[in-house]
């Protein structure tokens, strides 16, 4: 994406604004100014605390992904290949998806305590459905012509999935995934900012209870970068991997 | 005319009485038909007359609803690996994320041909269908016929006993399509494969076939078995002008227009 220089008016206008303003306005609670926020920033940087914090936050977001999207992929391919199987779940599947992944936590804290479990397990929850209704959608929507090729050539269950169903699948797949991760990432932190007493949403509670509102807005900043990077690295790859079949069926 | 005459005589596909419909329409009605062993049999009728659904079933991938049919003999139950299908759309019936190797190599899995033998394999029927330089291109980079002959060099890895062919020509252009016509002739003659050939187009039909079933819709049944004694092998501009060519198109034309009525 190229970007216009111009665009950058407006955003150094308002950081101006709020140094300012939040100058102006004396010392605060709940609002700091930019340098200060930058000044935190690099002191939490520096003295590691922001980094065990993401650290910690990223292990449980990974690994709830991980666990959430191999579930939603597993089960995506099966209902979407096996319509039979997918009418009998329907109704099951409508039903738990709506509960607000959040409000597990009560029940998962009475299960698992405090810590990476707790939270790994509410964010593979809220990972799963994203990750199993693209793939199921995506299997749904394969090309009928390539079903038929592989009946065929009678090629068996197992490897009709392998080489026709998942890699014609595999782009809407993958956004699936990068659109879970985006999921994974923000449950994270609502986790910790909810009960979870570690990694960045723990961080921004402790700083905003301890009266340090530079430190909490440079947490906030932080928390926005991280979620800037993931989603651009995922793009980034998509782009890598499925450039070439995003242009399938276009005529050159 | 070929080596397979030498095994003529012996049906390798036989209708017997099929009936088809899709819930209370009749697709096709009492179908006889016999398709003798490195026979090239046409299709050709109106459009709605069940010749793609005949084709189908002949393939296993549709049962009749009434009536058999036996391939060899035995009651054709469901898709074997020695009848193979060349679709129309080739474009949908490719693998787009693999090459042209790749996609004749998925036939050689799907009949466990070890992994050592399959690249010699390949390259063979890349060359056989033209393509011998084009091992490593996307089907997305290669013009409409070359991935039809693709589609052809993918069915051949399976070693079919017959080839069904559902509009194979039908999307190309008309340069290509007669080379294709050739080509498919000349695979038909050195393989001695069986061919059910499905097409609209009449000229087409009496070029390539030994035999041509004209179909009649709603239901589809037959309407005109013409028996074609062309010399063998054809040639684009000979054929087409000799008088029995002129007569039998003749004959045809006035079948489907009287079909369509």
């Amino acid at each position: 994406m190229k970007w216009d220089g111009r665009a950058l008016v407006v955003p150094a206008a308002l950081l101006i604004l709020a140094e300012i303003g939040a100058r102006a306005g004396g010392p605060s609670d709940s609002v700091a100014p930019p340098s200060q926020v930058l000044t935190a920033f690099v002191g939490a940087l520096g003295d590691g605390s922001l980094l065990i914090a993401t650290r910690d936050t990223l292990a449980s977001a990974f690994g709830g992904l991980a666990i959430g999207g191999a579930i939603g992929l597993a089960l995506g391919v099966l209902f979407g290949a096996l319509r039979p199987l997918d009418r009998l779940m329907e109704v099951t599947i409508e039903l738990v998806r709506p509960i607000p992944s959040v409000a597990l936590i009560p029940v998962a804290l009475v299960a698992l305590g405090f810590g990476y479990r707790l939270e790994i397990a509410i964010v593979a929850f809220a990972c799963t459905w994203p990750v199993l209704l693209l793939t199921r959608a995506a299997v749904g929507g394969v090309e009928p012509r390539l079903i038929e090729v592989a009946h065929a050539l009678r090629l068996g269950f197992v490897a009709r999935i392998a080489k026709i169903i998942v890699p014609a699948a595999l782009p809407r797949i993958f956004v699936a995934f990068r659109l879970a991760a985006g999921v994974s990432l923000i449950v994270a932190v609502t986790v910790e900012i909810a009960v979870n007493p570690l990694g960045l949403g723990a961080g921004i509670m402790t700083a905003g209870q301890a009266l340090r509102p530079e430190l909490m807005l440079a947490y906030l900043l932080w928390i926005g970068i991280v979620g800037f990077a993931l989603n651009a690295v995922l793009v980034f790859a998509q782009q890598r991997l499925f450039g070439r079949a995003a242009l399938v069926g276009e005529v050159r | 005319m070929n080596d397979c005459s030498a095994r003529a005589g012996e049906a390798l596909i036989r209708f017997s009485k099929v009936d088809l419909a899709f819930s209370n329409r009749k697709i096709l009605e009492g179908l006889d038909l016999e398709i003798m062993r490195g026979e090239i049999v046409c299709l050709v009728g109106p459009s709605g007359c069940g010749k793609t659904t005949a084709l189908r079933v002949a393939t296993g991938l549709l049962a009749p609803t009434a009536g058999a049919v036996a391939f060899g003999g035995a009651p054709i139950l469901g898709p074997r690996r020695d009848v193979a299908i060349v679709f129309q759309d080739y474009g949908k019936a490719l693998l787009p994320w693999r090459t042209a190797a790749g996609n004749v190599s998925l036939a050689l899995e799907a009949a466990g041909t070890p992994r050592a033998g399959r690249a010699a394999r390949i390259a063979a029927l890349l060359a056989k269908v033209g393509l011998p330089h084009h091992a490593d291109k996307y089907p997305s980079q290669m013009s409409g016929g070359m991935q039809q002959r693709l589609q052809i060099a993918r069915c051949l890895a399976q070693e079919p006993a017959a080839l069904m062919m559902d509009e194979p020509f039908g999307a190309l252009d008309a340069m290509t399509r007669q080379e294709l016509q050739d080509e498919m002739l000349q695979i038909a003659t050195t393989t001695g494969a069986t061919i059910l050939f499905v097409t609209h187009d009449l000229e087409e039909a009496i070029y390539v076939g030994d035999r041509v079933i004209g179909l009649l819709p709603q239901p589809g049944r037959i309407g005109i078995e013409l028996k074609i004694g062309l010399p063998r092998p054809r040639d684009q501009i000979a054929t087409r002008e000799d008088p029995e060519f002129l007569k039998l198109r003749r004959e045809l034309y006035d079948f489907i227009k009287s079909a369509e009525r």
